[in-house]
């Protein structure tokens, strides 16, 4: 596709993008989030049609009008956000809009049949076609997203950030996959914010900015990463984590868990956060890290074990004792967990300090939009504007603005489960900084990530789980990541 | 692509331009969502928004009072008319007030009619017509709010802490409620004999009647609820994201009953108010109301999934469909081409609607 724009309202999304992309490669979209990664897989996909430019297949000239044109080419494509029907089951998920049919009547055995196949494939045999997908894990539903795009049959394949949600052993069993169908001349897009996982399978990589194609076809192998970062960012920097609060030893904890457990979920959970400390979680999907942070933050109900803050005993099963306790919660899922995505802004932000703003259940408006507009200021939101519905808003900052919530309301004890996934880097940094300013003002944190360096970066203290328990508890500075995946694949407790 | 203008841009544009402080200033970072919001939006662009909406409803309000004029001419343009248009609309027009909040909390109640039905009849039996009599009539105006209120909590509770699904819980509250206001009133109409409650009711202040201004202060104090005070601000958080709402420290389950039991006090008002019109109580009373009220709401512009609401628009939405009876009942045309005309109303609300919500995801 050659200089492809893309305009909505307001909006230039996509200002000239040329990509090219030949049978049988992998094809990496780096750029932050808002780059235009997202609309320009739209385009490919036939979701929205570009104002300007062209878009070739096989040499051809070819207009996409609607998802189905490009699918009809060989066009599949797994979102970022599942697209998945929670209450069918996986086999009529996979075959969603192709089913297999005879006179009409749609071969329901040899869909199961075929997606036993497909997921089999997958390295996921465990994955009942029959089961409903509304009861599977994050993982296993990309798993399935997975398996419908190959059953498609496409000629390319795009892939928002399909690692997102998995863990090591499942991203190599997708590595493994992706090689197997560029073995047989199928194309694919790959779009991950992790450069490792982009040197490991990628071929090439094209970079955007601000909608517009910085650069195009470098190589994914030898590139150098801060010359990939200085395309993304304009600027030359990794991870920059800000040095680590100092931490009194003796202080008292303000955040106690003791005994936590929660049947099938994890076993006996006990950690101590004193003032200013960060304790990370670390551990693989699926080990019961954000089991054990929304358990703490009463969203679950504990079966045994206790959570003090300040030496009260917060009522088990109850967010509202929690936050009244003076916990507060940015969840994993920030669209479906923490924003109405329809509301401002301001009324996201004040959604957890409500009385603050209001006598006699009357709300002041104008001191609620100033304390919004200031704090958005401050964490430097962009594109600003109270009023500003929150859907329109990029991961990052829609990120900080849940962490606005709770600042707001100043809380005791923070937990934040996966702060930066799907952040770019630079929001990320900005965001590492600000944990870090609340650090300083004496709040405890809980740190929950699958990004391992990270949890090792933030914290003072990391507990690794593995297994839905505790395998290690200690000092980061005393682990790096080899150490911790040792711990999580042996099952080493050293 | 004119129409393509969002709501929030829109929004942002109503707030005294508030929002259109972007970042196009600032050079470093990303410019994410957007420069500027674009102004031109167009006509269509306009209508999306809330503001708009309610150009629209006034738009329609005036087109059917332009027709009226001209098919009923000084019949139709008489202040007399205009009374009986609110006086009609009014006790509907409680209900709705309290559908609003139900809706924008991702609810829905279809057992108002019948709550309306059941507190009419708990309000006029012997029993307590008597001890209205030996006490004051507000006795009857207690029984029936409290009737309403347990019937909403009825309501709430099943759908809060049961975990019913609203339409199930309500639906079965239609059938009970109706059935025991049957019971109660043995099918019969009771009528009320207590002069002091009719006169209450049924008089003028200043030459307004009190069922319309009865109206108008519940129409302002749900507009003061909704959009002024915690309680509507949890309302729309609840129904624009209820695991939002809860991992914000927010009482999901306390709210909801809320709602239904305020939806409950609005149809005690509005039996109190067709008490007051027909001088009776009986278990016909309301037949149909959650239909009328739901419509209401729902060209109103309240989103039916929850999480925005208009009492603004529910009031025009209430209007329109009252106006547009008394214009077909003054041209002499049956109650059928009404409920036609109704009914392609709705449709054509709720396609815009829809194009609206397109365009917001787009």
């Amino acid at each position: 596709m050659t200089n492809v724009v893309k305009r909505f309202p307001g909006v230039v999304a996509l200002g000239g993008v040329d990509l090219d992309v030949q049978p049988g490669e992998v094809h990496c979209l780096l750029g932050q989030n808002g780059a235009g990664k997202s609309t320009l897989i739209k385009v490919l996909a036939g979701v929205h049609e570009p104002n300007e430019g062209t878009i070739e297949w096989a040499g051809e000239a070819v207009t996409l009008h609607h998802p189905q044109a490009a699918m009809d080419l060989g066009v599949a494509t797994m979102y970022q956000e599942l697209d998945l029907v929670e209450g069918l089951p996986v086999a009529e998920n996979i075959f969603l809009g192709h089913e297999p049919t005879r006179f009409g009547f749609s071969q329901r055995i040899a869909a199961r049949r075929e997606a036993a196949r497909l997921l089999a494939r997958l390295g996921h045999p465990e994955i009942s076609p029959a089961a409903e997908v509304g009861t599977l894990s994050a993982a296993s539903c990309q798993i399935v997203s997975m398996a419908r795009a190959l059953s498609r049959d496409a000629q390319l394949i795009i892939m928002d950030e399909p690692s997102a949600v998995l863990d090591a052993g499942e991203v190599a069993q997708l590595f493994r996959v992706i090689r197997e169908v560029t073995d047989q001349g199928v194309a694919v897009v790959y779009i991950s914010h992790r450069l490792e996982e982009i040197r490991e399978i990628g071929d090439r990589v094209t970079v955007l900015k601000d909608g517009k194609t910085v650069a195009t076809g470098l190589d994914a192998k030898s590139t150098p990463t801060q010359e990939l970062i200085r395309l993304m960012t304009g600027r030359s920097i990794e991870y920059v984590f800000p040095p680590k609060a100092e931490v009194v030893v003796d202080a008292e904890p303000v955040l106690r868990v003791e005994g936590l457990s929660r049947a099938g979920e994890f076993g006996s959970v006990s950690f101590d956060v004193r003032p200013g400390e960060v304790v990370g979680l670390a551990g693989l999907v699926g080990s019961g890290r954000s089991e054990v942070v929304e358990t703490i933050f009463g969203a679950r109900k504990a079966t045994s074990g206790t959570v003090t803050v300040d030496g009260t005993v917060v009522r088990g099963g109850s967010v509202a004792a929690a936050v009244a306790a003076g916990i507060g919660l940015c969840p994993e899922e920030r669209k479906s967990q923490a924003l109405v995505l329809g509301a401002s802004l301001a009324s996201n932000i004040t959604l957890a300090t409500l009385p603050r703003f209001s006598r006699g259940g009357l709300l002041d408006g104008s001191a609620e939009v100033e304390a919004a507009e200031e704090l958005l200021e401050s964490l430097d939101v962009r594109p600003r504007g109270v009023h500003r519905e929150s859907r329109t808003l990029s991961g990052g900052n829609q990120q900080k603005v849940v962490l606005a919530r709770w600042l707001l309301r100043g809380c005791k004890v923070l937990l934040l489960d996966e702060p930066t996934r799907g952040v770019d880097v630079g929001a990320r940094s900005e965001i590492y900084a600000l944990i870090r300013r609340l650090t300083d003002e004496g709040v405890a944190v809980v740190v929950v990530s699958s990004e391992i360096p990270e949890v090792l970066g933030l914290s003072n203290r990391v507990l690794v789980l593995a297994d839905r328990t505790v395998r290690h508890e200690g000092p980061a500075d005393e682990l790096d990541e080899h150490a911790v995946l040792d711990i999580i694949l042996k099952g080493d407790a050293a | 692509m004119s129409a393509d203008v969002t709501k929030a841009d829109q929004a942002g544009e109503s707030a005294a331009g508030r929002a259109v402080g972007d970042t196009t200033a600032t050079p470093s970072g990303p410019p994410v969502g957007g420069a500027a919001p674009r102004r031109d939006g167009g006509l269509a662009g306009f209508l999306s928004g809330p503001a708009g909406r309610n150009a629209g409803l006034v738009l329609a309000l005036v087109l059917l009072v332009v027709v009226g004029i001209i098919t009923a001419g000084d019949r139709f343009a008489s202040p007399e008319n205009a009374l009986t248009i609110l006086r009609l609309g009014s006790v509907i027009g409680v209900v709705s007030v309290g559908m609003t909040f139900v809706i924008s909390g991702g609810g829905i109640d279809l057992s108002v009619g019948a709550i309306v039905a059941l507190s009419s009849v708990w309000a006029t039996t012997v029993a307590t017509q008597t001890m209205a009599a030996n006490i004051h009539w507000i006795v009857m105006v207690i029984a029936a709010l409290v009737v309403g209120a347990v019937c909403g909590l009825v309501n709430g509770v099943l759908i809060a802490y049961g975990r019913m699904a609203p339409f199930i819980a309500t639906l079965a509250m239609l059938a009970a409620a109706r059935g025991l206001a049957e019971i109660i009133a043995k099918r019969r109409t009771q009528i009320i004999r207590d002069r002091g409650f009719i006169e209450f009711f049924g008089g003028s202040v200043l030459g307004i009647p009190v069922l319309v201004i009865m109206f108008a202060i519940v129409a302002v104090v749900g507009w003061v609820l909704l959009n002024r005070t915690t309680f509507g601000r949890r309302t729309l958080a609840i129904g624009g994201n209820p695991e939002a709402a809860r991992l914000a420290g927010i009482r999901v389950q306390r709210q909801t009953m809320y709602l239904y039991i305020l939806l409950g006090v609005a149809c005690g008002i509005a039996a109190v108010m067709i008490m007051a019109r027909t001088t009776t109580g009986t278990s016909t009373h309301g037949t149909l109301y959650e239909l009328d009220a739901i419509a209401a709401v729902v060209i109103g512009g309240t989103l039916l999934s929850g999480g925005r609401g208009t009492i603004v628009g529910t009031v025009l939405g209430v209007l329109i469909f009252t106006t547009l009876t008394n214009v077909f009942t003054l041209n002499n045309l049956d109650t059928s081409t009404q409920a036609v005309a109704k009914g392609a109303i709705i449709v054509a609300a709720v396609l815009l609607q829809q194009r609206v919500s397109r365009t917001r995801s787009g």
